[in-house]
């Protein structure tokens, strides 16, 4: 027990001084979440907004009025023909154009549902798909049915949200920390020839590895919570399942993304090779294959079956079932029963590895 | 154990990697407090045999008792009883000199009280008072080296090994390492130490010659040198040595020959052999003899000529 404590403090000092991996723990999730908070911040408000009322009633008059009291849109400006229209899109003068045909009020009126046209820019896909949701509202509300056409959109069925995207979120972070900075302070002592000091003490692979592992460990716990506390007070991220289901969780994969990175370290001989395996076989698969930005059902078929071995993929799941849905943990079995796999699996790969190196 | 004389019994060890013979049975002994050298060129197998002697590589055959110890049986009991110091002075470079010394004085298992004595101890033997908050890599490589070695005998091991522990060092430096580890043998520890000085190799009780795995001579220094019983060393300087080794190397009375820096070694093939006889020699074939006279056998003589033999042998 001393000896393990005498790695955590070594391990723990090591780090401070550090600056590379400083940065690397401490920075890289910061700038991802203000990177992604900026991203997903899809709150959009004073759309420029072109206004053609062909019908000049009461009835169109007030729709006009409708948008612009919503907050979301300013009315900067009033066209009388479709060519002014595309002038101003084109110029950017203004984001979205609203067109209220002749007739509009008689419609109205005559309690039908009448049609009003939407043009939107579509450069941006993002913006287009919400102000399209906020026009349609709208309208709605006033009785109206909305027709839009959006030039050059790309149309996204996956509406993401930020709430959506923070679990994978939190698991790419934990990737970064976890997988490389274990790896690189193994193979850095490797390099410095003082793992073959350390060899050469009467000191047990197990107090190595969790002095080792230790703080780790606790700074990747610490670099999840920071994330999913600044996801709540930036983003309203809910909290709606149980916290220890939650802690547990998050230090199985951890667990787990430590084991992996011990495992590259037996293999590596250079920092060099061991961030590229941890690139590899966390980072990338993590970011691609684990759902977080693409969804699993829309991949091919044998790459769905590549995805059943990304640790990320489940634990994705469970984080968005206990923070999103409050799924109890009951529920959430298959994907902690996958995790625990995964750690298992690490763990004996990495000690069998240890071993067989001593020796 | 402790009333063995032998600190360290190797009888045929073996190591293979694969086809390759690192170390090829090899059997010597160290006694106690005895500072033994290890010497041979780089891959003559040096380090295989150092990390067998530690626990750290298990031998393909032979024993090897450290401390009492079979270290192919028991390879982590040893490591309790052995220091070890290797040419990198491996420390953390981030941490402090006095972190250091916390952190080997933890990993060897060392309480609180014991390592605030070892703590003093280290710090007045390496010299390091005043510096115990300087970051190793700040230290210069005498400091750094010392502090290594501090670091390696914290838990007070019986037997020290020493992997050419001066590399890279001034030679002020060099010789008041070599004082420290006077002190330890004094103090009853055992050291062994590989080294490609062979200056340093001097001032060690006993040397082992290691050549392509074998073990080539062991004895003290002035044992080994009487390989050149009866084959008197000619030190010769000259301005042209490289025509004096051609003339030489042709001549019935001289073995061989090498040069030592700008002098020239000649080996003759017996006493009845004069320092005239040779001088005459070269200047019939007009080469300017500037000096010429017997001398001692210096370790070098004597890692060359084993080579030499072992080379004719294979």
């Amino acid at each position: 027990m001393r000896k393990a404590l005498a790695v955590y403090r070594k391990e723990l000092r090591q780090i401070r001084r550090d600056r590379r991996t400083l940065t690397t723990i401490v920075f890289v999730p910061a700038f991802f979440l203000l990177l992604y908070g900026y991203a997903l911040n899809w709150d959009i408000r004073h759309i420029a907004l072109a206004v053609q009322d062909r019908d000049q009633t009461a009835q169109s008059r007030a729709l006009v009025s409708a948008f612009v009291n919503s907050g979301y849109f300013d009315r900067v400006a009033d066209v009388w023909s479709p060519a002014g229209i595309d002038r101003l899109l084109d110029v950017d003068t203004a984001q979205a154009a609203l067109i209220v045909p002749e007739g509009f009020g008689r419609e109205l009126e005559s309690g039908r549902v009448p049609q009003v046209q939407m043009i939107i820019n579509g450069e941006n896909a993002n913006t287009a798909t919400t102000i399209m949701g906020y026009a349609g509202n709208i309208a709605r509300s006033s009785g109206a049915m909305l027709v839009t056409v959006e030039p050059r959109i790309w149309y996204n069925p996956e509406l993401r949200s930020t709430l959506f995207l923070v679990p994978g979120l939190i698991a790419y972070i934990l990737m970064i920390t976890a997988v490389v900075s274990t790896a690189l302070s193994v193979v850095r002592e490797k390099e410095n020839g003082t793992m073959e000091q350390v060899r050469m003490a009467p000191i047990d692979t197990f107090s190595f590895i969790v002095g080792k592992a230790l703080p780790y460990f606790l700074i990747s716990l610490a670099s999840a919570a920071l994330i999913l506390f600044a996801a709540m007070a930036l983003f309203g991220l809910p909290m709606r399942g149980n916290w220890l289901s939650l802690l547990v969780a998050v230090s199985l994969f951890i667990a787990g993304a430590l084991a992996t990175g011990l495992l590259i370290s037996t293999a590596a001989e250079t920092q060099q090779v061991a961030f590229q395996a941890a690139l590899l076989t966390s980072f990338l698969p993590t970011l691609l294959l684990s759902g977080f930005i693409f969804p699993i059902s829309s991949m091919p078929h044998a790459l769905q079956i590549v995805t059943t071995i990304v640790p990320a993929r489940y634990f994705i799941v469970a984080l968005r079932g206990i923070v999103l849905k409050g799924t109890p943990v009951t529920l959430l079995w298959p994907q902690m029963a996958a995790l625990v796999v995964y750690v298992l699996a690490m763990v004996t790969l990495a000690s069998v590895r240890l071993a067989r190196e001593k020796l | 154990m402790a009333s063995s004389p032998q600190a360290i019994d190797v009888r045929g060890l073996t190591r293979r990697f694969g086809q390759f013979v690192a170390v090829d049975n090899v059997s010597f002994d160290v006694r106690r407090g005895e500072i033994f050298g290890f010497l041979g060129s780089n891959g003559a197998g040096k380090s295989t045999t150092i990390r067998m002697l530690c626990g750290l590589l298990k031998p393909t055959s032979g024993t090897a008792i450290v401390g009492g110890i079979d270290v192919g049986r028991d390879p982590e009991g040893v490591k309790a009883r052995i220091g070890y110091m290797s040419q990198k002075f491996s420390l953390y470079e981030l941490l402090t000199v006095d972190q250091n010394i916390s952190f080997f004085g933890g990993i060897y298992g060392l309480d609180a009280r014991r390592l605030a004595d070892r703590r003093r101890f280290v710090i007045e033997m390496a010299g390091l008072a005043g510096r115990e908050g300087t970051l190793a890599r700040d230290l210069a490589g005498g400091w750094r080296q010392r502090l290594a070695l501090g670091c390696a005998i914290l838990h007070e091991p019986a037997i020290l090994f020493l992997d050419e522990p001066t590399g890279g060092v001034d030679p002020l430096s060099r010789r008041q390492f070599w004082r420290l580890i006077d002190t330890l043998s004094q103090a009853g520890v055992t050291v062994l130490v590989t080294t490609h000085y062979l200056d340093e190799a001097e001032r060690c009780h006993r040397v082992a010659l290691i050549h392509a795995g074998k073990l080539a001579a062991i004895g003290t220094t002035s044992e080994v040198k009487r390989v050149f019983d009866g084959r008197p060393i000619l030190e010769i300087r000259t301005p042209s040595p490289v025509d004096a080794m051609r003339v030489l190397d042709a001549a019935p009375g001289v073995e061989k020959t090498s040069l030592f820096g700008t002098a020239l070694h000649a080996v003759l093939r017996g006493t009845d052999v004069t320092a005239g006889q040779v001088a005459a020699r070269l200047r019939d074939a007009g080469i300017a003899v500037d000096e010429i006279a017997v001398v001692t056998p210096s370790l070098e003589d004597v890692f060359l000529d084993v080579v030499d033999k072992a080379t004719a042998h294979a």
